[in-house]
């Protein structure tokens, strides 16, 4: 169907009538008819040529066409406009019903839109154009890309139209053209020339272009195999990001203070909910700074977390240092509550936080490998928060208290520091720093009541891996642990490896006691 | 040392003759009078004893056996173990081999194998089901898998003197990767749904009340047993060596004592305790999934030992029996608002009351007006 | 401190102790207390705290709004209906136990309720023991019947199987190859068990078929999504996704981000409806779809009504939801089970268990997806019709296939093998009690 669409297409680009006015039926086919209805009367719109035609499949395509009766219209952002004339409509008719688009169809629409865009005078739309008619490998769009490629001038899209027109010569041609087709193709990063080839290789006779065709194979299979590596590190780092933003307020709270901290991961969940929260202000005050709301929800995560934290502190911790496993319960106790407490506040669904646009999407670093914004977003996070953690306990005062009533809290109390005072803020940091982690998971997962459970086993794990008392540790660790499940579960699947890496973290810690960063002196035995 | 003197007192009481003619009274009402109020009094009288309660207090005192574990291992030798709910799951899991074996061709498919192979289209019974339709094999099993996991995994970490948070934190992530484990359908075990739909034990329906009153009385009998059991340990020449560990270990191994062995023993015996725990638990509530492996639950276990106080023999019984009739009441008055009620529960115990409830009472008693 | 305070400290703590034993007691007399009021005890058994309460906790209310109009409308053959509301906390013996206690202790004439495969294996002895009546309203794996349970969601063949012939269909993209993704437990797998033989009794080479499984909760989805991708490039693939619940939202992330469209790989998922999509941001999703016996977005007068009912009902209970009330497919199977549990027990002139269960056969109902559900006469499940919706940008489904009519469901699946003996009715059990 499409190869029949595109040829008829093909028909219209070639022979580009003047404008003319659209065919009304044909529209309402579009917009009332029935599978095979709707794909011709794309090809019988797209033949009219009209540039209204290309105004009409896009809105198909974002589904914005409506009808009511035999009207047929477009709304967007609740203005209605008449599909065929493109005139105002003053209110939208009762009863307009939206217009079903399929996958199918919207994969008929793109295709179409994008071939109609090879020609167009902006660079960025051909390129893209380019990309999408390359991801499809059609042949049937092969002339109209033969057509652009003697006039394209951009070298990026040249490459990848050659790339489509080498498919077309594969097949035909003499051996010589063949092997040059199969050369231009080897060097292609679009991910289907692998399955292009590996079809071609089946039904090819002459043995010197087969040749040629298994070593662009291996070739292939070389590089996508060096990809699959960078892909791989590259999810193993943004997971040790993750897992490193989930531990280092602990590192605070459990490997400086020493507080078993069970309601940790609560926190980082308040942390999230404060981030939808805030998200929601911004929706409701300043739709229009949208974009920005994480840089809100960042400060205010970190404060409404730092604050419970503090409360926790005054009110309970405090009444419990020195008993870490008594502690342990009492902050397990106040885990319940919290839970409970944000499904009563915000029910027990969890709650929409969208990525602002720019987070949105990734880079395609190649075309079977794209990194995703939010995790690019999220490791430079986890960074930053490292980076600020460490000068706040090198470089300031608070720091400097913290480190002295973690080392001796009798002496440092004996120079005056006011260690009761220092024990709420420190705790209040470490909880902050949870809440940044929940701001962050927040665009990459749930926001739900139980957000934080998922995280608690983990960081804990991450923080006595990296040996308690220790931020360069934690940091490894986190790492660390990153990347051997990633490397593992490529492997083995996804729960083998979660296994394996838990395993993996007793039995060290069955040989390595203090982690791989121990404390030397006498912290060791204090802990 | 105010815990120690509190928790002496109590314990005085209990160690004298007083302990035995409770413990005596006990064993009447849950081997004598209750079995008679469920069996004898008719159903209409409002002394019967239905089959949720048989169930329910079955069910609470297999959690008190464990508590007891716990208590052992935690209260008197001062090492808080987060994995104790693998122990438990583990029995319950080895005792429900026998109990799917039992059911024979009455489950949905009519078929030798237990329902899930059949499900997964496995042609014959893996290697662990190996024996598995002797009930003595089975029984052995829930005493065998949880100590020889125990050992295995208590030599290795006393060996290297991993203590405190650290050995709880491992603990819970071994427990973690054994639910990740059992999770898996090709584990063996079931899978998500775990064991269910249990017809026989040793030929009896385990549906009938002569079968649940018999469960309910053996798990009682247990129970009493590991009381008494735990109340030589404590006082044994063993048991103050344990309570010395718990208090200065290092003092200990000054002294000669290699505290690996004494470590290594508790925690074996706590182990194989949860396993008995969890082979009685099986057949009386009927099911037994990897969620029992959940971190959660173990915690839950040391908050019932907190609850009821730490370092005496009476109060992980309390506080299990406090515990889990809390959630069974608050579950149903309370089914939005429960959570907050144990959350607090928890807070003010550890807060106020340090020795538990039985702490308190002991006070209240040393303090009259 | 001194010893005073610290007394007065722990006298209140015993207070409190004292308190909740005395709740404890009091609890325990509530029965038995509405003899003179002519009311029907309920029960609703569904987590409301733990893992489960994401899903379960609409349906409670479900129930409950239902019961508010039952009883608005004169209650059930005159009798108000009175509901017990239990929370088994997500904890599969705690369900066992409840189901004990609402059946024993409350004498509920019928429960609704559990949502995981593992709670209602868990209940099943005690249903069975002491003939209690269930509806179940969750789609599941099938492979069970009971006569004590009604199952008003869809088994394997009204809700899978049509989804993947859609998808191999020319209007569906034609699939070629197939990843199926779950999460590791029975429902998954014993679905994709199901596909499997079904895609191979279609032509599809073991080769094209690949199974992937994450642990519960499992949130970083990188990997999957690259293999997904790396899979794809060999021809026209479709995801047959049973995710369970909370993980949808992160694998919907990175498969977004990733930039894998609906129009190149589309997945099809069982587990995510308009709840489950409340936590997305669903425009990178637009075109993936989804297979149930009802969408929200399904335009007919009985579903009208019920939306409206819904949002009505959330606001003056002051539901969170209740600023974007949304409904969804267990949602209406809570529904149906109860109004015809309601006609059953109507058309018995009884609240017993036996002559409802008799009586429940045959019942339809003019359910919200615009056609009449009926219960089959033997098999205990929903002749329901099936639809495939495709995400919207708002979060809702565009209806894109449907069947003509209701399907009758098989619970016994025909691929799996051994079924094709199994007797599509609870009858052989019942007789050997």
């Amino acid at each position: 169907m499409r190869k029949i669409l595109l040829t008829l297409f093909l028909l219209a680009v070639v022979c580009a009538r003047p404008a003319a006015a659209l065919d009304a039926a044909a529209v309402a086919k579009l917009a009332t008819g029935e599978g095979d209805e709707k794909t011709n009367a794309i090809a019988a719109l797209i033949a009219e040529g009209d540039p209204r035609a290309l105004v009409i499949l896009e809105a198909l395509g974002a589904g914005e066409l409506q009808t009511a009766g035999n009207r047929v219209f477009i709304v967007k952002d609740g203005k209605a406009t008449d599909a065929i004339t493109g005139a105002n409509i003053a209110s939208i008719p009762p009863g307009a019903e939206d217009v079903v688009v399929n996958n199918r169809l919207r994969g008929v629409v793109q295709a179409a839109l994008a071939a109609a865009s090879l020609m167009s005078a902006d660079r960025s739309m051909r390129l893209a154009a380019a990309k999408e008619l390359a991801a499809g490998a059609d042949p049937a769009v092969l002339p109209l890309v033969t057509k652009a490629f003697e006039k394209e001038t951009d070298p990026e899209v040249r490459s990848l139209l050659a790339q489509m027109t080498a498919t077309a010569q594969l097949k035909s041609g003499a051996p010589e053209e063949r092997i040059a087709a199969i050369r231009t193709l080897a060097k292609s990063q679009s991910g289907n020339t692998r399955t292009i080839l590996a079809s071609v290789l089946e039904t090819e006779k002459d043995d010197v272009v087969k040749a040629e065709l298994q070593r662009s194979l291996r070739e292939i299979d070389g590089r996508l195999a060096w990809h699959q590596r960078a892909g791989l590190a590259f999810a193993g780092i943004s997971l040790g990001s993750i897992l490193l933003l989930a531990a280092l307020g602990l590192a605070i709270t459990y490997g400086l203070m020493g507080v078993i901290n069970m309601a940790h991961g609560e926190l980082i969940m308040i942390g999230a909910y404060t981030t939808y929260a805030v998200q929601n202000l911004f929706r409701g005050y300043a739709p229009g700074a949208f974009d920005w709301y994480l840089a809100a929800a960042v400060p205010a995560a970190f404060c409404v977390s730092a604050i419970v934290g503090m409360v926790l502190e005054r009110g309970v911790i405090r009444w419990l240092y020195g008993r870490p496993l008594e502690t342990l319960l009492a902050t397990w106790g106040i885990s319940l509550m919290l839970i409970q407490g944000m499904r009563t506040l915000f029910g027990a669904q969890n709650v929409q936080v969208v990525n602002p646009a720019f987070m949105s999407g990734g880079i395609e670093v190649f075309s079977d490998i794209v990194l995703p914004w939010n995790r690019i977003v999220i490791i430079v996070f986890a960074f930053a928060v490292l980076a600020a953690m460490w000068l706040m306990l090198e470089r300031t005062r608070l720091g400097l208290f913290v480190r002295g009533v973690t080392q001796n809290r009798a002496m440092a109390s004996c120079v005056g520091v006011p260690t009761t005072r220092v024990d709420t803020w420190a705790f209040g940091l470490g909880s902050g720093i949870a809440g940044l982690a929940g701001c962050a998971l927040s665009q990459i997962g749930n926001v739900g009541p139980d957000l934080g459970q998922s995280y608690i086993v983990d960081s804990f794990l991450v923080v006595v891996f990296g040996g308690v008392g220790q931020l360069a540790g934690t940091v490894y660790a986190a790492l660390i642990l990153g990347l051997t499940n990633k490397l593992l579960e490529s492997w083995s699947g996804a729960v083998i490896a979660k296994i394996a890496v838990l395993v993996f973290i007793i039995i060290f810690i069955q040989l390595r006691p203090q982690g791989m960063f121990a404390l030397r002196g006498r912290a060791v035995e204090a802990g | 040392m105010t815990d120690s003197v509190i928790s002496d007192s109590v314990l005085g009481r209990m160690y004298g003759p007083r302990g035995w003619t409770m413990l005596a009274a006990a064993a009447v009402v849950m081997l004598v009078a209750l079995p008679v109020f469920s069996l004898a009094v008719a159903q209409t009288s409002s002394f019967h004893l239905s089959a949720y309660w048989v169930t329910l207090i079955g069910k609470i005192m297999c959690y008190a056996i464990v508590a007891i574990a716990m208590d052992l291992i935690w209260g008197y030798t001062g090492i808080l173990s987060l994995g104790h709910g693998l122990f438990f799951a583990l029995g319950g899991y080895a005792f429900g081999m026998y109990l799917m074996r039992e059911i024979g061709r009455e489950g949905q498919y009519q078929a030798d194998l237990p329902d899930f192979m059949v499900f997964l289209d496995w042609k014959q019974l893996p290697w662990q089901w190996w024996n598995s339709d002797q009930f003595w094999w089975c029984a052995l099993l829930a005493l065998a898998v949880p100590g020889l996991l125990a050992y295995v995994f208590g030599y290795l970490a006393f060996r290297s003197r991993v203590k405190g948070v650290y050995f709880s934190i491992i603990t819970q992530a071994l427990s973690f990767a054994a639910m990740l484990l059992f999770f898996r359908n090709d584990t063996g075990f079931g899978g998500n749904n775990g064991f269910t739909d249990f017809k026989r034990v040793l030929g009896f329906s385990v549906t009938s009340p002569e079968t649940r009153i018999s469960l309910f009385m053996i798990t009682a009998a247990i129970l009493l047993g590991t009381l008494v059991l735990a109340r030589f340990v404590v006082t044994s020449r063993f048991g103050r060596i344990l309570t010395a560990i718990r208090d200065a270990e290092a003092r200990v191994a000054f002294c000669g004592y290699n505290t690996l062995h004494y470590k290594l023993a508790i925690w074996t015996l706590s182990a194989v305790l949860c396993g008995i725990a969890g082979a009685l638990y099986v057949p009386q509530v009927g099911i037994i999934n990897p969620s029992e492996m959940s971190p959660a639950n173990s915690i839950e276990i040391a908050i019932w030992v907190a609850v009821g106080g730490r370092g005496t023999l009476v109060g992980p019984l309390i506080g299990a029996g406090l515990v889990n009739g809390a959630k069974s009441v608050f579950t149903q008055i309370l089914p939005e608002y429960w959570l907050f009620a144990l959350g607090a529960i928890f807070i003010l115990v550890t807060l106020f009351l340090p020795q538990g409830v039985v702490g308190l009472l002991a006070q209240v008693r040393k303090r009259p007006r | 401190m001194s010893y005073r305070r610290l007394f007065i400290k722990r006298l209140a703590a015993v207070a409190s102790v004292v308190a909740a034993s005395t709740a404890l007691s009091l609890s325990l007399q509530v029965p038995a207390a509405n003899a003179q009021t002519k009311t029907i005890k309920v029960g609703v058994l569904h987590s409301l705290s733990g893992t489960m309460a994401i899903s379960e906790t609409v349906l409670k209310d479900t129930a409950l709004m239902a019961f508010e109009e039952i009883n608005a409308k004169g209650g059930v053959m005159g009798y108000k209906i009175e509901p017990v509301v239990v929370d088994p906390a997500s904890n599969w013996p705690l369900f066992a136990e409840k189901a004990r206690q609402l059946l024993t202790q409350d004498k509920v004439a019928a429960v609704f309720g559990c949502w995981t495969s593992v709670s209602r294996k868990s209940v099943l002895p005690v249903f069975e023991e002491l003939n209690g009546l269930l509806f179940y309203p969750v789609q599941y794996e099938g492979e069970e019947i009971s006569k004590n349970v009604f199952y008003t969601g869809a088994a394997p063949n009204q809700q899978a199987i049509p989804a993947v012939e859609y998808l191999m269909s020319k209007e569906g993209g034609g699939a070629k190859r197939w990843v199926l993704l779950g999460t590791d437990y029975v429902y998954p797998r014993t679905t994709n068990k199901i596909l499997r033989a079904f895609l191979k009794s279609k032509g599809v080479a073991d080769k094209d078929i690949d199974e992937k499984y994450t642990p519960f909760g499992h949130s970083d989805y990188q990997t999957i999504v690259a293999d997904i991708k790396k899979f794809a490039g060999g021809g026209k693939t479709a995801v047959v996704s049973t995710i369970n619940g909370d993980s949808n939202v992160p694998f919907y992330k990175e498969l977004g981000n990733q930039g894998l469209k609906a129009t190149d790989v589309p997945v099809v998922a069982f587990s995510v409806g308009e709840e489950e999509l409340r936590g997305v941001d669903t425009k990178p999703l637009v075109g993936h779809l989804a297979a149930w016996n009802y969408f929200m977005s399904l335009k007919n007068p009985e579903n009208d009504a019920f939306k409206a009912k819904w949002a009505a009902y959330a606001k003056s209970k002051k539901l969170a939801a209740a600023d974007k009330p949304l409904t969804n497919d267990p949602m209406e199977a809570t529904y149906i089970g109860i109004y015809m549990w309601k006609q059953a027990v109507e058309k018995a002139k009884s609240f017993d268990v036996d002559k409802v269960s008799a009586a429940m056969g045959g019942q339809t109902f003019k359910a919200p997806s615009g056609f009449t559900a009926k219960m089959d006469e033997k098999n205990h499940h929903l002749h329901k019709p099936v639809f495939i919706g495709e995400v919207k940008s708002d979060g809702q489904f565009n209806v894109v296939w449907k069947t003509p009519g209701p399907v009758r469901a098989q619970p016994w699946s025909p691929f799996i093998a051994g079924n094709d003996k199994k007797k599509d009715e609870p009858a052989l059990m019942a007789a050997k009690k």
